[in-house]
This record gives C-alpha cells, structure tokens and sequence, in this order.
C-alpha cells in the first residue's frame, strides 16, 4: 500500500514536472514564433505580455523576460509620437534587470537589448541626448561583441544604425552594408545554444540589405 | 487500496479536467475611456489576455478554484482581486487608476522658460543659446530673444517685464551669484562672465517664480552646471578677439573627472581693423582661467566644484559732454574669483538632499579723468568738472550655503524645503581732488528659509503653494511672502497656469553703504499663462500684472516711496518640423509700465522699457554643406530719454525728454564643421563666423546731457557692427554624431 502510494506520488511529480518544463517550452516557442509576425501586425505589446505572464509564472527563468523586455523595447522604437518613449523603454529595463538577475549574468543578448534601449531613450530628444544614450548604446554594442564573437546581433544593429545615419555624416546606405552583410553571415553560422535562446535579427537584416541596392 | 487509488485518480483527472473558465470584460480609466495594451493576467498561471483597442478582453483558462487576477498597464496603478474561478463565462469590468507621473502631468509654466537638455518642458537646449546669432555665445544675449526681455544696450544684466537690470538675480547650482557680468563700463552692455557650454540646464523665470529663490523683484536665471564629460579631451581656439585652451580629464572608471581652461581675450588687433568710436587709450584685455572637478559620489550622488578666475582691464575717452575741448577718460581694471561647490543625493526612498555653496570676490579699480587736447589730467576746481576726475576702487565679497530637502509625498507630490545664508560684505574707497580715501563698507548677514509643496491632484490639475522668510542683519528687517501657482491641463496639448508671488529685494550697494535705513523694495506678480507644446511647435500666450511698492527714491531725500506698476501680453511660437533642417522662433512682447523711483519728479516709463519689443530667430542647417546658418532679428520701439534737472529748490522736473529711434539689428553667424563624418578623424573643428546688426541700423539707446541741458548726445554701440571670426578644435572627441543628431 504504502509502496503503491509512492510510486503514484512518484509517477504524478514526474507528470507534473514533465508537463511543466514542456508546457514551458511549447508556450515559449508559440510566442517566439510570433516574434516576426507580431512586429508587423502591431500585436507586439501583446506578445510582450505574454511572455512576462509566463516569466511571472515561471519565476526561475531568464528568457521570459529576456523577450519580454525585447518586445517591449521593440514597442518603444517603433512609436511615431515620442511622449510615452522613456516610460516604456524604463518598462524593458526593468524586465531586462530581472532578466539578468536570473541568467546571473550580463551576457552578449542582454547587452544587445541594453543598447536598444538607450537608444530608444535617445530617440526622445536626439540633440540633447546624443552624448548620453548614443554612446551607451555604442557601447553596449561592443560589449556584445565582445561577450560573444558570433552573435550576429550586435553587428546587425550596428548596421541598422549606420544605414539611418545620413551619408553626409559618415552613414548611409553603402556604409551599412558591409555590416549587414557580415551580419548575414554571422546569422548562417550561428547556432543557439537552445531552441528557446534567442535568435532574431536575420529577416530584419535581409530587409536591410535589400534596401541598400 | 482501490480506494486510495481511486482517490489518487480521481485527484490527477481534475487537474486535467478540460472544463474551461471563459474571462472577458472592458478594461477603462476612471473617466470611461478604454485602456488597450493592458495585460490581464490570472496570477501564477501562464493564462491571460492583452486588451485590444477598445479596451476588451477575453481568455480561457483551465484554472480552478481562489486565483487572483492582475491588471498591468504602463503609466496606470496596477490592480488586482481574488477571484473564485467556476466553469463557463465570468465577464469582470475593470477599472484603472492613472499612475500619476512627472511625464504626462501637467506642470506650471507661467512665468518660466526652462532652456534644458533632458527636461521635457524645454523651449531651449543649451546647443540653441550658443548658436543664436546675435548672442555671440553669451547665455544672457541668448535670453534677451524671449518674450519679457527688452533690448538695453547701455547697460548689462536682464531688464525685465518693465523691471531695472538690477532687478534679475542669476543662480549657478541653486546659489546666488554676483557680478555675474563683467564690470559696468559707462554707455557699453559687458557679457556674461561664464562660457555657455558650462550649463546643460537654464531656466528663464520672468515672474512668480519658486519660493527657492528671492531677492530679485523682476526675474530670476537659473543655470545648472554640466556633469561628467563623455571622454578625455583637449581644445584649443583662435579667434579675432583672443585664443584659449582647455583639457578635460575623465577617470578610467567614469566616475570622476577635471578640467582646467584658459582664456586670452585682446582686442587690439579686432580695434586696429575695426574702427570704434571711443579712443581706447589701454585696449581692453582678459586673462580668464578655468578649474573643474565632478564626482560621482554613488549611483544618485553628484559632487561638483567649478572654480573661475579673472584679470581685465581696459581704458577708453569720449568727448566731455560738457566741453568741446576736454575729453572723459575712464579707465578700469577687474579681479574677479568664484568657486562653487555643490552636492546633489538620493537619500532614502523619498528624499534629495541639494547643498550648494559659493564664495565670490570681486575688486573694480576704476579712475576717471578729465583730460585736455593732449590728454593730460586736467583739475577744475568747480562744477560740473569737479566731480568727474576721481578714483574708487569697490571690493564686493559673497559667501552663500544652501541646502535644500525634497521629500516625495504620495505619487508625484512633494514637499521641498531648506534655508540659505549668504554673507556679503561690500567695500568701497574714494578719493577725488578734494576727498582724500573716504572709506565705506557695510556686512550683510541674510538669513533665508523656504518651504514650497507641489501638489498634483490629478494628472491634468496640480498646485505650487509655497512660502519665504528672509532676514537681512544690515537693514534689521524681516519679510514673510507667499509664493503660489496652479496649472490646469486642457484637452489637446494645451494647458493654463497661474502664478502668484510676492518677491522683496535689497536696495543697491550704492545705497546701502551710506545708510541702512531702508526698506525692501516689494513687487506683486500676477501671471496667467496658456501653453501648448508638441513636439513640432511651441506656442505660448502670456499676460501679467506686476505691482511694485516700496521702490528706491533719492529725492528729496532716500526713501521707500517710490512705486509702480508692469502689465503685459507676451508671445512665444517656436516650430522645428514644419521646414527639413530649418528651425525658428518668434517672440513679442507688449509691455505698459510706470513708475515713480529714484530722482523721478513723478510717475513715468522707465528709460529701459520699450512699449513693443519682437524678435525672430531663424536657424537652417545645410546638410552637405556640413555647415548651418543663423540668423535674428529684433525690433523694438522707441524707449523713452530724459533730461532730469533740479531747480533751485532740489526738486527735480523734466527738463527735456524724447524717444529714441526705433531699434532693428539683423545678426548673421555661419558655423562651418568641415571634419563633419570623418568618423575616424581624431579632431573636431568649428569655424563660426559671426556679424551684429548687418544692416547698418542706426541704435540709440539713450541720450546723455550737459550739465546745462544744452548739450544732448546719443548714447550708441562703439561700433556699429560686431564682427567675429573664430576656430575651435577639439581633440579626443568626435561630436559628429552629435552634431547629427541635432539636426535629424
């Protein structure tokens, strides 16, 4: 009897636990399969609630809010009217800050999202901001670079900037594209280090890259 | 056993069980309208929804049972509720409380023009006071192109809403400071002493401004320094009028940083080319240094010291006014030093600490002369000549602490207060052919405490009450004002403010060393304002009523009777967006203003207040030129002259008067980056070029009399244009992107 009731305890834990871990990952994969579409369909900060729902829920895992930050910050960037801009991008800070809390550390991801949100924060107010925000993202560019060589992220980002800087000032389309083409590489060579680990950027870079000629 | 089993099953299939719980519902704020992108959110599951734009919701959860269900939505308070989760369909109606924050509320803004690089009430950043073209780079000439400001060219400092120079105050950091121009020069406006790019913060406080600040009856400027630069770099700068070099030192940790300038400013070879009307008989000279460090103290804590230092001198004749053959030579030589230390915290949760102190010192040796043909030192024994050959040499010291203690209240609401102690002693020392060193000092301790509540009640309605006492130890008087102001949001980006204030103020120094039997001057502001600000266009109305009690009179003897009254109607319209890379604003002032001081035989319009005052300032920047354009124009009517003269009982009357021409300056300035995305040049030039008053106008800004009355002369600029042609290079910086993103 006592046996029997074990092992049930056993199986059930093991159920639960089981389909736990897969409800998370088939949830996860859902909503990061929606990434591309979302962008396009103006369901973005629907997604990013998503995910925060599922990091709220989950607790333990950095990704949720990881994505939850990217869609949020994703959200800001786009905005035409720069009013709610700082709110928003201090919302995917916040996500962000839990996000390496749990992953216990600054990584090459987590410092392509920081540079996104400076620069979002820059985008408020360009003149007077430039120095603060147009730096930190510069430099949190390169801190992705340098935490993880094949991200190609860092490099497409740094080629979306040069394409939206005006030739006369050193960017442009030509500029841009040697970037974008060494981030399209990148992108064939690169291999997340799971199914849920990120792995956006490279439609936007094709995008970018049939834009340059 | 079976039974066991049955339980165990009986327990697994519910938590499999498919019965659904359908929630759905409109999600609104507390004035009915919708909420979209709202996350709902079944606590602890992955189960929720995203309100779409008219506010509705609706999700399924297999849930059962106690959950809570939570609310989230960027700039509302987050809600929540226990719920008891039943199969089938559960509408929930949800209501959002609006987060109240510093973005969306409403703020006063009657009264003050905020010049700032973050804030988002900025009508001004600091790159727009350096490039204004008629400013020449000086903070003060950048303001005179705001409504509320007349165009004073005799004399310096700020003349505002129908108020005296001396009535504008300017504070670095939240301290007072003194001779922020440099040394009065008879007929001839001096510049502010401090280099604009000082200041990342300018506020521009036309009336009814924070009980924070006081002792200025008509405005106040209020400059807040840089922080931490971005990079280690160095400068240099050639120009027409001189040369300078600087190094800034940041610290690998970006923590901490140090800079020393240096200033050389001769303008003997600008006079050789450019012929000006007075005979400068020792050429205006200024050796000018510069110290800085900046610390960051903790992730909120900011330390700042700036330290300034000057040498200058200059000496220049004109023809006596009241002979043909004798000639006024003035001459002049100034020390000036300032040190300001300031510390800024997050203490706690809730509370900012401000401390700030000052110390500054300031000695003019002046020595006027009546000289002849050959300029040599003449000495007539009677009037009018006997009193202009003397010497006086003025020490002005000032010592300043202020601290300041804000405490957030519940949302954005917050209480502020703090006092503040300025030591000032003032010393002068004359002597002419009969008086031989007559010495006069006097020692103010000013004590000041203030108190001042920002209160929102909604994100569309908020309040400033606030309160000052003062205490001046010299004049043994005391004065409690009140200080208040509301502001009310209107729907479509417009919003209307009022503001109310009482503000006392000292008399001058020249005063105050002979006697400390007066007063405090009053005035009375009443300012009602409408402002709608997008992001495109800036356009403001404002109208004013300022009563002035208790003002200065020197006849028949020093008194407090003088009085008068300011009213106005003022317009700003600045639009950045409407032409690609071509920014403008246009300012107007209406201003009707009486008042009986000094040796006024009655009450009149000051000689420093023109009835209509406008300027317009154009700014266009050519892309693949790499340069950008300036241009400003101003005009204002007439300002009254008199000719005062006693009669034999000493009662003054008006023994002529007029109103000058009318006043057009059209400035031109070209500022050229030729190293402009070089991204990996290693230096940064800037070539600016600059010309006042293009046109040729003729400006008068006054007249000057004879003693007899008989002899009038205009008081005009000592040339009629200004010419500047300069270069500025700075290594270790690449402000390309800088530069294109204020012009994107």
């Amino acid at each position: 009897m006592k046996k029997t009731i074990l092992t049930v305890f056993a199986i059930v834990a093991t159920v639960a636990a089981f389909s736990q871990s897969e409800r998370y990952t088939s949830a996860m994969k859902q909503n990061i399969s929606m990434l591309d579409s979302a962008l396009s369909n103006g369901k973005i900060i629907d997604l990013s609630n998503n995910f925060e729902r599922i990091a709220n829920a989950e607790k333990t895992q950095w990704l949720p809010y990881y994505y939850a930050s990217y869609c949020t910050i994703m959200d800001a960037l786009m905005r035409e009217d720069k009013k709610q801009v700082d709110v928003i991008a201090d919302k995917a800070d916040s996500l962000l800050t839990k996000a390496q809390e749990l992953a216990g550390s600054e990584n090459s991801e987590i410092c392509v999202i920081k540079s996104m949100i400076a620069t979002a924060h820059m985008t408020v107010n360009p003149p007077a901001r430039y120095m603060k925000y147009g730096k930190a993202s510069d430099n949190y560019i390169e801190k992705a670079k340098q935490l993880d060589s094949t991200n190609p992220r860092p490099v497409y980002l740094q080629g979306q900037n040069t394409f939206y800087t005006p030739k006369v000032f050193g960017g442009g389309k030509e500029k841009a594209k040697p970037y974008l083409e060494k981030a399209l590489a990148m992108y064939t060579k690169f291999v997340p280090a799971t199914d849920l680990s990120p792995n956006w950027g490279k439609s936007g870079t094709q995008w970018f890259l049939s834009q340059c000629d | 056993m079976n039974k066991t089993f049955i339980t165990l099953t009986l327990l697994l299939l519910s938590a499999f069980s498919f019965a659904q719980t359908t929630l759905s519902g409109i999600i609104k704020d507390y004035k009915g309208k919708p909420i979209p992108g709202a996350s709902i959110t079944l606590r602890d599951t992955y189960d929720g929804a995203t309100s779409d734009s008219s506010g509705r919701y609706n999700f399924s959860t297999p849930e059962k049972g106690e959950k809570i269900l939570a609310v989230t939505c960027v700039g509302y308070k987050p809600w929540e509720q226990n719920i008891t989760l039943h199969a089938g369909q559960m509408p929930i109606n949800i209501m959002l409380k609006e987060n109240l924050d510093e973005l969306k509320a409403v703020i006063v803004t009657a009264g003050s023009f905020e010049a700032s690089d973050s804030k988002r009430t900025t009508v001004l950043n600091s790159i727009d006071i350096v490039t204004t073209a008629s400013a020449n780079a000086d903070v003060t000439a950048a303001i005179r192109t705001l409504p509320g400001t007349q165009q004073v060219g005799e004399k310096e400092g700020l003349f505002v809403r129908g108020g005296s120079g001396e009535e504008a105050k300017i504070f670095i950091d939240g301290t007072l400071v003194n001779n922020f121009f440099f040394s009065s020069v008879p007929d001839i406006a001096q510049r502010g002493r401090f280099n604009p790019f000082l200041f990342k913060g300018t506020v521009f406080t036309s009336g009814g401004y924070s009980a924070l600040y006081g002792q200025a009856l008509s405005a106040a400027l209020i400059l807040e320094t840089v922080d931490l630069p971005e990079r280690t770099s160095a400068n240099v700068g050639l120009s027409t009028v001189g040369l300078n070099a600087g190094y800034q030192k940041l610290a690998k940790n970006n923590k901490a940083s140090w800079g020393i300038n240096y200033n050389y400013t001769n303008l003997l070879p600008y006079f050789a080319i450019v012929p000006q009307k007075p005979d400068y008989f020792r050429m205006p000279l200024y050796h000018n240094a510069e110290t800085n460090f900046r610390i960051k103290t903790s992730r909120t804590g900011m330390l700042k010291f700036y330290g300034y230092f000057n040498y200058n001198q200059l000496g220049l004749r004109n023809q006596d006014i009241d002979s043909s053959t004798l000639k006024n030579a003035f001459g002049l030589y100034n020390n000036n030093e300032y040190a300001n230390l300031s510390y800024k915290e997050v203490l706690g949760r809730n509370w900012k600490l401000n401390i700030g102190t000052s110390y500054s010192h300031n000695l003019d040796n002046v020595n006027t002369d009546l000289q002849n043909q050959d300029n040599e030192n003449q000495h007539i024994p009677y009037y009018p000549y006997f009193q202009k050959a003397f010497k006086v040499d003025s020490r002005s010291q000032l010592a300043t602490l202020k601290t300041v203690l804000e405490k957030r209240i519940t949302g954005i609401s917050a209480v502020r207060f703090g006092g503040e102690y300025l030591w000032n002693k003032e010393n002068t020392d004359y002597s002419n052919d009969t008086v031989f060193h007559a010495l006069s000092s006097y020692v103010d301790n000013f004590t000041a405490l203030f108190a001042e509540t920002d209160i929102y009640i909604t994100n569309d309605l908020a309040a400033k009450l606030g309160t000052r006492y003062e205490y001046s130890s010299y004049l043994k008087k005391s004065d409690i004002v009140p200080r208040a102001s509301i502001a009310y949001k209107l729907g479509n980006k417009g919003q209307v403010s009022f503001a109310y204030g009482m503000f006392y103020q000292k008399p001058e120094r020249n005063y105050l060393l002979f006697s400390n039997k007066y007063l405090y001057q009053k005035a009375t502001h009443y300012i009602l304002n409408y402002q709608k600000l997008t992001t495109e266009h800036t356009f403001r109305v404002e109208a004013y009523y300022k009563k002035y009690n208790d003002l200065l009179k020197t006849v028949p003897d020093t008194n407090n009777l003088g009085y008068g009254y300011a009213q106005g109607i003022e317009l700003f319209w600045r639009d950045k967006k409407s032409l690609k890379n071509f920014d403008y604003w246009i300012s107007y002032s209406y201003l009707d203003t009486k008042r009986d001081y000094l040796n006024y035989p009655k009450s009149m319009q000051p000689n420093f207040a023109a009835t209509h005052t406008a300027s317009a300032v154009v700014k266009k920047f050519v892309l693949n030129w790499k340069t950008q354009f300036n241009a400003s124009y101003t005009f204002a009517t007439g300002r009254p002259y008199y000719n005062l003269m006693a009669d034999g009982a000493g009662k003054y009357y008006i023994a002529d008067q007029g109103k000058t021409v009318t006043y057009n300056n059209l400035s031109f300035s070209v500022n050229y980056l030729p190293r402009l995305g070089k991204k990996d040049s290693k230096t940064f030039i800037v070539w600016v070029l600059s010309a006042t008053n293009v046109l040729g106008n003729k400006l008068v800004y006054n007249y000057n009399y004879s003693a007899d009355g008989m002899n009038k002369v205009a008081v005009t600029p000592p040339a009629g244009r200004f010419y500047f042609l300069g270069c500025f290079i700075s290594f270790g910086i690449d402000r390309t992107e800088d530069v294109i993103n204020n012009n994107l």
